[in-house]
């Protein structure tokens, strides 16, 4: 059974200048072990999808359809079930290390209250078991560290502490949530390394949401595009690099630099903007920027359609042929 | 924390300084004096009086005398109650608005802030407009305004029943007629500490690692209380600082109302009266009290937030 | 493949852009954000109707406000007959028409005093926050020292000391309420200063003086907005305080202080001499209160 199945989840956040529609009819689905990748602009509706799936959307937010962890649906969960599996089986890692950590708490209780919580155990034997994962994690001097406030950690340190914190209960599922956005890039790379290990050594299930290409390569299995709060295009990494079908997916590939190719001073850009939520573009969400309109795209929405071996897009037209 | 507490009470000497000066020789230049009341006193007897008090030398002399005084710790005669001290007055009164104010900001506390973290809790609920529509009321509703109708209601509507309570009279601070200028006197403040907890608590819950502890599946209850109280109580500490100072040296208002022996009351009568010594007296311990509890404020802070360097 | 693109690349620009991407001005929004605030709108409607009675209806009435009626020389009820449809004070005087009159003068009081702190917050906090360094420091320095001093006292002492007089009392309260007013326009100023636009004029050789009256005021005028709509009323208390005391304005003149003082001593043969002036005193209170609530909601939302 796959750990995480998405069937049809729509988020609606009832705002004051109206309804927004942050994630229309997604379904997804990912294996024991695997990395599913999550690629799209702010707004793509990328984080909201699994917010909703953690039950940690905004008061105004209200989501429908269904999100089945390890086959039980959590949408429509009260606070209880969510919080049995939250940080247990199922945890997140957020993209500002700066402010995710609470300030005013020294670290190793930080981690320590999530064993409490979740294994009942003792204080002591909690403080053994943060160090245990700091050390995990790499982070240097790790004993020291534990008695530290956050704002005496650096970037990269925070973040290591925040991952950390996630693997407390060896879950299943972690969803990381930009997880190297606020970093250097050194730092960025060394953080993709041990979530790169936590995933082969111990077949936990990771969510890589990212605006970033190269750290989609770099981890994931799979990966899906989103846009507008579809998903345009999904498949196995390698296949989507090589080859992608959607013209918005061609897009963004254009436009991240490669140093392996000649021209690389050359950089294009997706023309025109990402579209307002509350006033979606009829038709394909993407036409107003799309290099190969058609007529049909103005007024007809293309679904997800399977192109190949675990391959899908949603969009009438043939790239390749255009 | 020690050497910050010496530096900041060290710097506060400057600043009492400065407000003594001020008021000293506001109060001296002004036009009038404490003597010319209703009827008027015969020249030799005024003479007599000023040459008494020392109101007849040079008014930098009277300056240094007073400063010299005061670093005694004397605060001179007063002007009108001629048998008291200033000293003495003070003693007395401070007692009895000390006594009122702790017990309106003991009530004050244990009503406001709770009430302030409910509404916050449950944003935009029946609890919360209940909440945030007394809180202004309580704002908005001068003191003036809610002490007269508490009277009406309390002291004249319900006489001669078991629920009346007694307005306008002390009786040397017995309970029953302590209640009603203590709750008049908390009322604001809990609307205030609602109001600003409701805000602060708000604030709180939006911050990025009140998200971390609710993905980690700890209790709402929890997160709440380990990991966004702290942080929403630095305002409610902000306000209650001086807040506290404020209700330790008395309401002018409702001790004048419930004609309450306090010192704010003094302040009033001693203005009125143009009693120099009462009124610097006054000034300058609800001076000191307010810089004092803002200094106890900063503290406060660096317990809360660990990022807050006592520098 | 290096792990990491994103820095460098134009996806980047384009995430920036998508906040502009609402054409609509920050005042049109705002507008629009207050016309749907249901209190703020009935509030702003209820302090038109109150000033344009306090400002406009005593010219109507039958009696004035230092008018005595000879013939009813004490607390008298309302009624149609002898025009005065409030009733009169214990000297005869018509209730109606003096809340009235009061409410003109404690609004006057009122706006003027905030006027008087918009004055000097205004400028001590754009030229702090502008010229930054040294001045900064001074002036904020100056403002923390005054935040730790009883100003209420030194009002108290000044009206006692020079009179009762209506000048000196607006003076004197804006004087004491512009502290806030410096410190939120610095916070303005300091964000708006490293901004695109405002090097763009100093690029081409705007005057210090001119970009502050061109760029940074203009900037700042939605929160200055947004205090002053909160500065009022806490004016209007302060007036009250200060009449209720007695050393507010003196008669014949009158305030809502000073009427629910004469009003409390009455209270227990005419309450209405209370509650009436009380009353409106309140709901302007409160309405300022809601209304400025209501225009920060507006101008910023995040802070809902």
């Amino acid at each position: 059974m796959s750990i995480l199945d998405i069937r049809n989840l729509n988020v609606r956040f009832a705002t004051q200048d109206g309804e927004v529609s942050a994630v229309n009819d997604v379904s997804l689905s990912l294996e024991r072990g695997e990395c599913l990748g999550i690629v799209g602009e702010s707004g793509s509706g990328k984080s909201q999808t699994f917010m909703a799936g953690m039950g940690l959307l905004a008061a105004n937010g209200r989501p429908t359809g269904k999100v089945l962890f390890d086959g039980k649906n959590l949408i429509g969960a009260d606070e209880d079930t969510f919080n049995a599996v939250r940080g247990d089986r199922m945890s997140m890692i957020f993209q500002d290390p700066m402010t995710s950590l609470t300030p005013h708490m020294r670290v190793g209780r930080q981690l320590g209250e999530v064993l409490i919580r979740h294994r009942g155990v003792s204080e002591a034997e909690a403080r053994a078991q943060s160090l245990t994962m700091l050390k995990r994690v790499q982070i240097p001097e790790a004993e020291r560290r534990l008695d530290m406030y956050p704002h005496e950690l650096s970037g990269g340190l925070r973040q290591r502490v925040m991952i950390a914190m996630a693997l407390m209960c060896s879950p299943e599922l972690i969803i990381a949530d930009e997880p190297t956005t606020a970093l250097d890039v050194t730092v960025q790379a060394q953080i993709l390394d041990i979530l790169r290990d936590v995933k082969e050594r111990l077949n936990t299930a990771v969510i890589l949401i990212t605006h970033d290409l190269g750290v989609i390569a770099g981890l994931a299995d799979r990966v899906a595009v989103m846009y507008a709060g579809r998903i345009v295009e999904v498949g196995d990494v390698r296949s989507i690099f090589a080859d992608p079908r959607h013209p918005y997916t061609r897009g963004l590939l254009a436009c991240t630099p490669r140093l392996d190719e000649a021209g690389a001073g050359l950089m294009t850009t997706i023309s025109g903007q990402p579209p307002n939520l509350q006033r979606l573009p009829s038709g394909c969400s993407f036409h107003p920027r799309c290099a190969h309109v058609t007529d049909r795209c103005k007024t007809e929405r293309p679904l997800l359609e399977v192109v190949g071996p675990s391959r899908a897009k949603a969009c009438f037209v043939d790239v390749k042929a255009a | 924390m020690l050497s910050f507490v010496a530096r900041r009470l060290l710097i506060a000497i400057p600043t009492l300084w400065a407000i003594i000066t001020v008021c000293f020789f506001l109060m001296r230049l002004a036009p009038g004096g404490p003597f010319d009341g209703e009827a008027p006193v015969p020249p030799e007897i005024l003479a007599n009086l000023r040459a008494a008090y020392n109101l007849d030398q040079p008014i930098g002399l009277q300056y240094l005398n007073y400063m010299a005084d005061l670093l005694r710790g004397d605060f001179g005669p007063s002007f009108k109650y001629k048998d008291f001290t200033v000293n003495e007055l003070i003693a007395q009164g401070f007692v009895v608005s000390a006594q009122n104010g702790l017990s309106a900001i003991i009530l004050a506390i244990i009503i406001g802030i709770p009430f302030g973290i409910l509404a916050a809790l449950r944003q935009n609920s029946v609890v919360d407009y209940t909440v945030s529509g007394l809180s202004m009321t309580g704002i908005v509703v001068p003191g003036f305004v809610m002490a007269p109708i508490l009277i009406l209601i309390f002291a004249i509507g319900l006489k001669d029943t078991p629920f009346q309570l007694p307005a306008g009279t002390w009786e040397g601070g017995a309970l029953k007629h302590r209640i009603l200028p203590v709750f008049c006197l908390s009322l604001i403040y809990i609307a205030y500490l609602a109001r600003i907890t409701r805000a602060s608590m708000i604030e709180a819950l939006r911050q990025n690692y009140v998200l971390t502890a609710r993905a980690k599946g700890l209790p709402f209850r929890q997160v709440v209380m380990r990991h966004a109280l702290k942080t929403a109580m630095m305002p409610v500490v902000t306000f209650l600082g001086p807040g506290i100072a404020f209700l330790l040296t008395g309401s002018m208002v409702f001790e004048t109302i419930f004609q309450l022996p306090g010192i704010g009351r003094y302040f009033v009568q001693g203005a009125l009266n143009r009693d120099y010594t009462l009124v610097m007296g006054v000034t300058i311990l609800s001076a000191s009290l307010i810089i004092l509890m803002n200094i106890v404020v900063d503290v406060v802070y660096g317990l809360l937030d660990p990022r807050v360097r006592y520098e | 493949m290096t792990s990491s693109t994103n820095l460098t690349s134009p996806h980047g620009a384009a995430l920036a852009a998508t906040e502009d991407i609402q054409g609509r001005s920050l005042w049109q929004d705002a507008l629009r954000r207050l016309l749907a605030n249901r209190a703020a709108l009935a509030s702003l409607v209820v302090l038109v109707v109150i000033a344009l009675a306090c400002f406009i209806l005593p010219s109507f009435l039958p009696w004035t406000y230092e008018q005595i009626d000879w013939d009813r020389m004490e607390a008298n009820p309302p009624s149609i007959e002898t025009g005065h449809y409030l009733g009169t004070d214990t000297l005869g005087r018509d209730l109606l028409a003096r809340v009235l009159f009061g409410g003109q003068v404690s609004m006057t009081v009122g706006i003027l005093a905030t006027f008087v702190a918009l004055l000097i917050g205004v400028s001590v906090g754009a030229v702090a926050g502008f010229l930054g360094g040294r001045v900064d420091q001074l002036l904020m320095r100056f403002v923390d020292l005054m935040y730790t001093i009883p100003l209420t006292f030194f009002v108290i002492i000044l009206m006692v000391l020079f009179g009762r007089n209506f000048i000196l009392m607006f003076l004197a309260i804006g004087c004491i309420e512009w502290l806030t007013m410096a410190r939120i326009v610095r916070g303005q100023t300091l964000t708006l200063k490293n901004k695109e636009f405002i090097e763009a004029a100093r690029a081409s050789g705007g005057s210090t003086l001119s970009i502050i009256a061109r760029h940074i005021v203009p900037n700042v005028l939605g929160v200055v907005i947004v205090y002053v709509t909160l500065t009022i009323p806490q004016v209007i208390l302060i007036e009250s305080f200060l009449s209720f005391l007695g050393l507010g304005i003196q008669e014949p003149m009158t305030s809502w202080g000073m009427l629910i003082s004469e009003g409390a001593a009455e209270m227990e043969t005419t309450p209405r001499a209370l509650l009436v002036p009380a009353l409106l005193m309140t709901t302007t209170l409160f309405c300022f209160n809601f209304l400025g609530d209501g225009l920060r909601d507006a101008l910023d939302p995040k802070d809902r």
